[in-house]
């Protein structure tokens, strides 16, 4: 089904394109032959794998989570990415799109990132490849995320905190669009999801598409069969379509993507893209944003900074138009539950995006059944969460210690 | 293509200015800024110091090929709560004040979500001549190309100095009114030296196309204007226009715009006798 997708102009269905000014075009095209040629290449493909398997960590675990699964009433699997280096999948797209800026003779590199992860697999994969980084982050982000700064300026990297339109993801996006159009002939842009301009839906698929088809495997191998379904958190929508690639030939398997919920629709404040959002045309691609009347883009709210973005992935606005995936929102406070009882019953503290995928899960195995079995992916551990999750637990007050 | 055909309304004033023996001046400001009045003051300044089309800026949310003057003055007139409607009643008031062709210059989804056919036909209405599309390339344009020839409007596209001889051939062949060749590779905004690549660039579209060849992208003064004139149809000034406005009102405007006029009419003119 996705072999065929995207089309030579990056459209799945009505979604995708290039929605590019047309200075980047020529080294969109230059990009798109580098990929092909690269993932045609085993020399190249055989690096990226070692350096998976060996400075990555991958492949990840697939956790049977047996007491996660007696609250849950369903058996639950857990794809452990969190264990990965640095922490999440992220490090997946990096170091495949930094293997590949070594490829095309590139010596720098840019960057976006919201709370910091991208920015951090970023820096990570340019310092294990010995390239010049340079991270965009929204102003705002920089003073929330201090510590994540810090880890890219330790990693050598240079951040440059964006001032202009919201000073947030979207804006650092911007910013780097405006880097990129002025650098391009020694720069590649390492986009941290699967949206954008093509080829980057398709080509960041492909390299976390390992999620997928390591947890495909790893099911056949663990219960003799494909699970029932798989979920993931979706805010671009990368650790979802880097899980979901691998099985969306599998008509058996339903596919589930997580949206954030935010504090609700009616308060406006969301990141809902798909379940709430309209077609529309933002940072290079058709898809589902978050817009007002006039086509403007309207800032996203998410508890989870990862998922804090009011676009999303042209191959997910695809799944969705299909019927083949479908997605739903996970309120801040569902989320946040759901991190309280996957750290509890399992000794797990994840990422609050993976807590939505977790929450969404505890919703699915009631639908399901006590028979079903449903691969979870865990694209992150919530180190970097904890500051959120003791003041929404009251935990930074000493008294208390509570749930 | 039939040459008539593709020079449009703004491609046809940039060949008067042309048959005049100098070159045409295109000004640039965003709508809404620094108000809805300010802007209508700011343009009527324009038309009154000598520019021969107008781009009226589409105020967007995230304008990725602007560099920061643009995308303030946009996001002050966006922060007041100007709507796409007030564009088009300010295309309106323009059109009533003169002859001048009024390009609307805008980023893709604005336009996507008002519908593509109604904008074409409302624009129409109002008088405007057609658009310019910073992020919208002829290979996504098949929508807005049917709706802008149902409703005779010009569609300006972009040339860049990254761009292959066959994209050119291809992008040319989809402008009417003229192409839009950006002087550098970057984003909008001042600059203080000329560009080099901008000659090569105007060297290749001419031998692809006879549609008229702007230059935009740091020209701010007459004497860069006059340099560029020496080799394009069209000098096209926008962020020098937009801190002028900003920082001395339309009296600014009118002066920088009447030496942006005297630099394309300066000896010699490569651009006499197209």
């Amino acid at each position: 089904m996705t072999t065929v997708l995207p089309d030579q102009f990056g459209h799945f269905g009505r979604f995708g394109g290039r929605f590019m000014p047309e200075a980047l075009i020529a080294p969109l095209d230059e990009l798109t032959t580098a990929w092909r040629e690269a993932m045609a290449d085993p020399a190249f493909t055989g690096e990226f794998e070692r350096m998976l398997r060996r400075y990555v960590g991958a492949p990840s675990l697939l956790y049977d989570a047996t007491r996660l699964s007696d609250a849950a009433g369903a058996r639950i699997l857990l794809k452990r990415e969190d264990l990965n280096h640095t922490g999440a999948h992220k490090i997946r797209n990096a170091i495949g799109q930094a293997l590949l800026t070594k490829r095309m003779g590139k010596t720098r590199v840019i960057a976006e990132t919201g709370a910091g992860q991208h920015g951090v697999a970023t820096a990570t994969a340019c310092a294990y490849m010995d390239l010049e980084c340079v991270v965009y982050m929204g102003e705002v982000d920089t003073e929330r995320q201090a510590l994540n700064v810090a880890r890219m300026k330790l990693l050598g990297a240079e951040v440059v905190p964006v001032k202009t339109g919201s000073r947030t993801l979207k804006d650092a996006i911007n910013e780097a669009l405006r880097d990129w159009v002025a650098s391009v002939d020694k720069t590649h842009y390492i986009l941290g999801t699967a949206a954008g301009s093509h080829p980057f839906p398709a080509m960041v698929r492909d390299f976390v598409r390992g999620i997928g088809d390591e947890a495909r495997e790893q099911s056949l191998e663990l219960l003799g069969r494909l699970p029932d379904a798989a979920v993931a958190s979706v805010g671009g929508g990368s650790n979802a379509i880097g899980l979901f690639a691998a099985f969306i030939p599998d008509a058996d398997v339903k596919l589930y993507g997580v949206e954030p919920g935010g504090e609700g629709f009616d308060s406006g404040r969301h990141a809902a893209t798909i379940s709430a959002g309209q077609v529309g045309v933002l940072h290079g691609a058709r898809s589902f944003l978050l817009q007002d009347e006039d086509g403007q883009t309207i800032e996203s709210h998410s508890i989870s900074a990862g998922l804090d973005y009011p676009g999303v992935g042209p191959e997910h606005a695809w799944l969705a138009d299909t019927g083949r995936a479908s997605y739903r929102p996970i309120t801040d406070a569902e989320a946040m539950e759901a991190f309280r009882v996957l750290s509890r019953t399992e000794g797990i503290i994840p990422a609050i995006e993976s807590a939505h995928a977790v929450a969404g899960a505890l919703d699915i195995a009631k639908e399901l059944g006590p028979e079903a079995t449903i691969l979870v992916n865990l694209s992150g551990r919530g180190d970097k969460d904890m500051d959120t999750a003791a003041s929404w637990f009251g935990l930074a007050d000493k008294e208390t210690g509570r749930e | 293509m039939n040459e008539l055909v593709a020079l449009g309304k703004a491609g046809a004033a940039v060949r008067k200015a042309n048959a005049e023996g100098r070159g045409a001046l295109v000004g640039y400001l965003p709508a809404g800024f620094p108000t809805y009045d300010g802007a209508l003051d700011g343009l009527k300044a324009l038309v009154d110091g000598g520019a021969d089309v107008l781009e009226l800026g589409l105020p967007y949310s995230d304008p990725v090929m602007d560099g920061v003057t643009i995308q303030r003055a946009t996001e002050v007139a966006l922060a007041a709560g100007l709507r796409t409607r007030d564009v088009l009643s300010t295309v309106e008031k323009i059109a009533a004040y003169s002859d001048v062709p009024v390009l609307v210059m805008t980023y893709w989804n604005p336009i996507e979500r008002y519908g593509v056919d109604r904008f074409a036909a409302d624009l129409a209405g109002v008088g405007g001549a057609g658009l310019i599309t910073p992020d919208l390339i002829p290979d996504e344009a098949a929508e807005w190309v049917v709706a802008a020839d149902e409703h005779d409007l010009d569609k300006v596209f972009l040339v860049s100095p990254s761009s292959t001889d066959e994209r050119i051939a291809m992008t040319t062949a989809a402008c009417r009114g003229f192409v839009y060749a950006t002087a550098v590779m970057g984003v909008t905004g001042a600059r203080d030296k000329p560009s080099a690549l901008a000659e090569p660039l105007v060297t290749r579209v001419k031998a692809a196309t006879e549609v008229p060849v702007g230059v935009g992208l740091g020209i701010s003064n007459g004497d860069q204007a006059a340099g560029v004139a020496a080799f394009a149809d069209a000098v096209i000034v926008g962020a020098a226009l937009v801190n002028a406005l900003g920082d001395g009102g339309p009296a600014a405007v009118r002066a920088l715009t009447e030496d942006l006029a005297e630099g394309v009419r300066r000896e010699p003119s490569a651009a006499a006798g197209r």
